[in-house]
């Protein structure tokens, strides 16, 4: 049997094993949140670029021009990737905050549900908007 | 007379010694320093552009939908006060932006030295105001 004092042990003992097995940590999830924040962030980088420069393009333009252009299924597959992007990106910050500032355990988890909830439903109906647009 | 807040400092060392232990930043008297400033700014503006991200979609819906609700929605983006929101989202649009690569930038290890950390508040300031000018002066050109 190891030395009781070795840090190696104490490791061990400290830890059951389901969460030896698990691998996680004190906040009881994994790196997915955080990776997620990142991956979705660094795809927002070029599309935010083609989306303001869209909008000011778009910004004086009759709702006749807007079908032209939302007919085009480049365009529409960039407003797709951007809205699912967006839409997940903004998910993912704004339960960080619920966590950060809601401790009460009820309010907050239903205030997160209530986040995704929301967000599902908006990003359904811009998907729905999208497409709509794409094939007339 | 010494300070009741005093009786909040006392602590032990690790050899057993009474130590006077500093209090952690208070909030209410604590001036932030500008990277402080701008790491919570980073999310406030991420919370308001959650609020534009509803006008958008609210955008593409009414495009997708009629021309009665296309006009509502250009209505309320041409008045005052849609004017007002679309110049404070495009401001925080630009400050997320710009901010968020310098996230980025944090994640692979670079700028987190204090030099190199108190260069970039300033330029993460500049670059908001400078595109954000910019934006405003290209589409207002375009009308």
């Amino acid at each position: 049997m190891a030395n009781q004092n070795s840090p190696q042990a104490h490791a061990t003992m400290m830890r059951s094993m389901l969460g030896r097995a698990r691998g996680l940590g004190a906040a009881k999830s994994g790196t997915l949140h955080w990776w997620a924040q990142r991956v979705t962030a660094l795809a927002l980088v070029p599309l935010v670029l083609w989306f303001i420069v869209t909008t000011i393009q778009l910004s004086h333009q009759p709702r006749a021009a807007v079908l032209v252009w939302g007919a085009n299924p480049i365009h529409a597959a960039l407003l797709l990737g951007l809205l699912v992007a967006m839409l997940h990106h903004m998910q993912l910050g704004l339960v960080v905050v619920i966590e950060d500032y809601v401790h009460n355990a009820r309010v907050r988890m239903l205030s997160i549900l209530a986040i995704k909830a929301a967000t599902a439903s908006v990003l359904l109906a811009a998907i729905i908007a999208v497409v709509r647009l794409a094939v007339g | 007379m010494p300070d009741i807040r005093e009786a909040l400092m006392v602590g032990r060392g690790s050899a057993g010694t009474p130590v006077r232990r500093p209090l952690s930043p208070h909030l209410q008297v604590y001036r932030l320093p500008l990277t402080a400033k701008l790491s919570i700014t980073h999310r406030i503006t991420g919370v308001g552009l959650a609020v534009g991200t509803l006008v958008l979609v609210w955008w593409l819906v009414a495009a997708a939908s009629s021309d009665p609700a296309y006009d509502r929605v250009s209505a309320f983006l041409r008045s005052p006060i849609g004017y007002l929101l679309l110049f404070g989202w495009s401001a925080a649009l630009w400050f997320h932006f710009c901010n968020g690569i310098r996230h980025l930038g944090w994640d692979f290890g670079y700028g987190l030295e204090l030099d190199a950390s108190r260069r970039n508040n300033r330029i993460v300031l500049v670059a908001t105001a400078v595109l954000t000018v910019l934006t405003w002066l290209i589409a207002l050109a375009a009308q």
